[in-house]
């Protein structure tokens, strides 16, 4: 790599311009000529038999074009159009009901689909979906997630054997039989991980356009990884990915729910076929509420063993997951929950098993942190448990069970090996940024004054940058999660990059190019970032989650700039009449060793590139590169958080939230700064306020508009203070790291430890999330012996 | 039965026949071509269809196209006047104030009129002025940021210190 200029720098969006003048290119603003509107009819049950659907009241209304219903469909998407990966390692049993874009027979979730109607103008195509008539026998719906796990309970799916989708365990009890026996002191807490709507602010929309005399479809839509949805629609069209093109160009925003394939994305350019018009499809709040997949939805029942000095023996775990009424694409992921839940500490033993259940719910898929955020929570929220058990300081109980900086690289209970960290560097920072004796100190004086003041401390690690594919490929059938880059030199110097990660807020235009131009040595001016659009650069990209996108798109990016170079060297040598081994490339130009005077530019270089050549030689400057990380790589950092509750109305008052983290080398200051507030808010707003509500009898979603689902605004955000430290991963030669979800994944552990540090002198020890006023006033009522209505419990 | 609408949107005359059930976010976006302004609910919660009408902030998608007769309307595309950012632009790009930038444009209207109202807020003021919108992305911080940046550009400096910490990201 060449001396870094860019890399490092406060650099400003390039991206910024477009967005912030309203020239952003969202699918919904793109405008299509000849296109008409798609409406989606959607089951108002959770769970019911269709009868019959009625389709003719619907077809008449003033511009509607054509209203089709799953038989429409059965010649031309080709069986279940959707597929889930399984659990990493091999699951004791697997469930895995066939989801078809459009339902025939049974609906499984309120808001899956029955038919569509296609019109002219949108509000005729609402309209004309109003029209429809469909004739339901309401089944039980299935929604508490224990009793669905339950024998004889009524099932999601009548035509499956139960409602266990997956039941896997990682490793037995038996291996913590031994710490369980030797401990000294053994704690236990039921954590909850709500169900959340993932919400990004702008909702799916997807477009197709289908070519019949070149036999060419074409979709724009809003998704994290166009490549994905190209490989699942061609196959379920029958077409050749040839001939499907998949573009997304602005997304607005993701956070998971834009990775797996939904219903409409399989409609849409279905219909478009069959009707030979351009279709398009907006979904509406509502409907996204209803049918993104959704985040979380877990029980975990945990136990630690200990010593009474506090020294750390055994976990038991086991994750009880909600898939919902499908197993979602990468659902499983979310089982990395049991492999990564004994955080940054030292365990002779831990003892896992995860087990998902399908209920009449949408399914669950990753949503910012997928597992991590999970494990995070039941690392941290252990440690205070025990500590408040023990009567230590959470601090000093961290401390004694660290691991520790000089075992790195540290291979954890479950055989991943952590690259690097200094887990006790960033903890002291935070420490003294936030004042932590002094904190102790005023907090013992206010309880006194009966206030309830707490800290909270997530001394949080997590595992990203997916990923390796000796970890992915055995779980998965051979699936890895590589990344590729093609980098074209133009003739006059300007520089093409085409990257298979996608960009939806992460400002990975910047900072993809501030890696290339530092490669490169060239002004970023000189270079274009393009993603989200199949027909473009490299045969395959894997898309952003699992914030990959720098620690593994960024090297593919890297490694496809230094393939040029490679190349460059031979046509400057012919140019410098050298031998190509005496070449070297320095600052974007090319010299023979010891005369750097006498120098090529690229520019110059590359002109030559695409002219008279020796013999032999190929003419262009251009390569693409796939990167496989040989591991994940290991963020991390501590959070600490400050509230205080107020014991008449248990409201939460966030005074104060200090977090250093560690995501190894930083490009981008700036952006990864915004991540961390980014992601700090979507953790805050899962430990107070966020939570999908259904109704327990009917499965209805009762939290469906942003009127009932309690969205963070700008008037509950705290302050946030953040500082970092810098402990480069070996996993990669830029020594980078991921922090696109670090901060959810901290987040939610530090507040409600928080939370329940303020409210430990009540007697209270655990909170759920999310920790509602309502919530922590009946807490704290009940605690006081008085009932919810303020009068004297009963005894 | 279609209505005849008339309105002025960025200084430009627009006349149109519209469904009287059109919604003004609609209308902009679908009618004028102006796709700036977007739209993230279905029930006025999420301030991304901000606009001025007659000068004042509102959620375009609360009022009818037919009841935009004869106002003007002000909507993102025009804030930028010859070639120059609005100093609300500058900063959110200057304070990395936006992620995806889908909730940007109702952001920035809002803050606009926020500032038309008090050039001089206080953090704890802006945060209550923006309560009406919502992103996913920023935690609000740099959004923040970025609206009390673009007062002190715009002449009404705040001499209060802030009340919210910076942000040190300097590493060791």
């Amino acid at each position: 790599m060449a001396v870094s200029q860019l890399v490092g720098a406060k650099i400003h969006r390039r991206e910024d311009p477009r967005l912030i003048t309203g020239h952003g290119r969202y699918t919904d603003d793109l405008p299509h000529q000849g296109v008409v509107h798609l409406a989606v009819v959607r089951s108002p049950h959770a769970h019911a038999r269709i009868r019959s659907i009625g389709v003719e009241a619907a077809k008449k209304a003033p511009g509607v074009l054509a209203v089709y219903t799953a038989s429409d469909f059965k010649d031309i998407i080709a069986g279940p159009a959707t597929f889930a990966v399984a659990p990493v390692f091999a699951p004791i049993k697997l469930t895995n009901p066939p989801r078809y874009p459009i339902a025939a027979k049974e609906v499984c979730y309120q808001g899956e689909p029955v038919a569509v109607v296609i019109a002219e103008q949108r509000g005729q195509a609402a309209d004309g979906a109003q029209l429809v008539d469909v004739d339901y026998e309401p089944l039980p719906a299935v929604m508490d997630i224990e009793e669905a796990a339950k024998p004889g309970s009524p099932k999601a799916h009548s035509d499956q054997p139960d409602n266990i989708c997956w039941d896997t365990t990682y490793v037995p009890w038996e291996a913590t039989e031994e710490a369980f026996k030797t401990a000294e002191v053994v704690v236990k807490e039921r954590i909850l991980q709500q169900r959340l709507s993932p919400n990004p602010m702008e909702s799916r929309v997807v477009m197709a356009d289908f070519d019949s005399f070149d036999n060419r479809l074409s979709m724009w839509m809003s998704t994290q990884n166009p490549h994905w949805i190209r490989l699942f629609v061609a196959g379920a069209l029958g077409m050749g990915e040839h001939s499907v093109r998949v573009v997304s160009h602005d997304v607005g925003g993701g956070f998971g729910s834009k990775i797996s394939p939904y219903p409409e994305d399989f409609i849409v350019p279905a219909c478009a076929k069959m009707l030979g018009r351009p279709v398009k499809y907006t979904e509406t709040r509502t409907e996204a509420m209803q049918n993104a997949y959704a985040g979380r939805g877990q029980i975990f029942d945990v136990e630690v063993a200990a010593k009474k000095d506090g020294t750390l023996l055994g976990m038991r775990l086991t994750q009880l997951l909600d898939a919902g009424a499908y197993m979602a694409l990468f659902s499983a992921f979310q089982t990395c929950a049991c492999l990564v839940a004994g955080g940054a500490y030292h365990w002779n033993a831990i003892s896992s098993r995860s087990q998902a259940v399908l209920t009449n719910k949408i399914p669950t898929d990753p949503y910012r942190g997928a597992g991590r955020p999970e494990a995070t929570h039941v690392a941290e929220r252990m440690m205070d448990v025990l500590a408040l058990e023990l009567g230590m300081d959470p601090v000093e109980l961290r401390r004694k069970n660290l691991i520790r900086k000089e075992e790195f690289p540290y291979t954890q209970n479950f055989g991943l090996v952590i690259d690097s960290g200094d887990y006790e560097k960033a903890m002291d920072k935070a420490l003294k940024i936030v004042g932590y004796d002094e904190l102790r100190k005023k907090q013992k004086d206010l309880r006194k004054q009966g206030k309830l003041m707490g800290i909270g401390l997530s001394t949080w690690i997590e595992l990203c940058g997916l990923g390796p594919g000796a970890v992915t490929g055995p779980a998965t059938g051979g699936v890895v999660l590589s990344e590729s880059a093609q980098v074209k030199i133009h003739p006059a110097g300007g520089v093409s990059i085409y990257v298979g990660t996608h960009n939806h807020g992460q400002g990975n235009d910047t900072t993809h190019a501030q890696i290339a131009a530092d490669t490169l040595g060239i002004p970023m001016e000189l270079i274009d970032i393009r993603h989200g659009d199949t027909n473009e650069g490299p045969g395959f990209g894997y898309g952003t989650y699992g914030s990959r996108s720098l620690a593994v798109g960024g090297i593919a990016i890297l490694n496809s700039c230094n393939k040029v170079i490679d190349k460059g060297k031979k046509v400057a040598a012919h140019l410098l009449e050298a031998a190509e081994e005496d070449v070297v490339f320095d600052h974007g130009k090319f010299h023979v060793k010891g005369a750097p005077d006498k120098s090529k530019a690229l520019g110059e270089v590359a002109f030559a590139a695409y002219g008279q050549l020796p013999a032999g030689m190929e003419q262009g400057l251009e390569a693409v590169a796939y990167f496989e990380p040989p591991n994940f790589v290991w963020p991390f950092g501590t959070h600490i958080c400050v509230v205080e509750v107020d014991p008449e109305t248990g409201a939460v008052d966030l005074q104060k939230y200090v977090a250093v983290d560690d995501c190894g080398n930083v490009i981008n200051p700036m952006i990864v700064a915004g991540q961390l507030h980014g992601g700090i808010a979507q953790g805050i707003a899962q430990a107070l306020f966020e939570e999908m509500v259904y109704d327990d009898e009917s499965g209805q979603l009762k939290s469906a508009t942003f009127l009932d689902y309690a969205m963070l605004t700008a008037n509950e955000m705290p302050d946030i203070q953040l500082d970092n430290t810098v402990t480069p991963s070996p996993t990669n030669v830029m020594g980078v790291k991921g922090i696109g979800e670090a901060g959810t994944i901290a987040s939610t552990a530090a507040v409600i430890n928080a939370v329940c540090d303020a409210l430990s002198p009540l007697g209270i020890k655990h909170v759920d999330m999310p920790a509602t006023s309502d919530r922590l006033w009946k807490l704290i009522q009940t605690a006081r012996g008085t009932s919810h209505n303020g009068k004297e419990a009963r005894k | 039965m279609k209505h005849k609408v008339a309105t002025t949107i960025n200084g430009r005359k627009h006349e149109d026949d519209v469904e009287p059930r059109l919604l003004l976010v609609h209308y902009i976006r679908d009618v004028a071509g102006l796709t700036g302004t977007h739209i993230g609910c279905d029930t006025s919660q999420c301030g991304a269809c901000t606009i001025l009408v007659d000068g004042k902030a509102v959620k375009s998608c609360t009022m009818f196209a037919v009841q935009a007769e004869g106002r003007s309307l002000t909507t993102i595309e025009g804030m930028a006047k010859d070639g120059q950012l609005h100093p609300l632009q500058q900063a959110f790009w200057d304070e990395h104030g936006l992620q995806c930038g889908y909730c940007t444009p109702g952001f920035i209207m809002a803050a606009a009129y926020l500032l038309e109202q008090n050039p001089n807020p206080t953090d704890d003021e802006i945060r209550k002025g923006l309560e009406g919108n919502l992103c996913r992305c920023t935690g609000y911080v740099n959004i923040v940021k970025s609206v009390r940046s673009a007062a002190a550009a715009m002449g009404g400096a705040h001499t209060k210190p802030a009340a919210r910490p910076a942000v040190t990201m300097g590493g060791e």
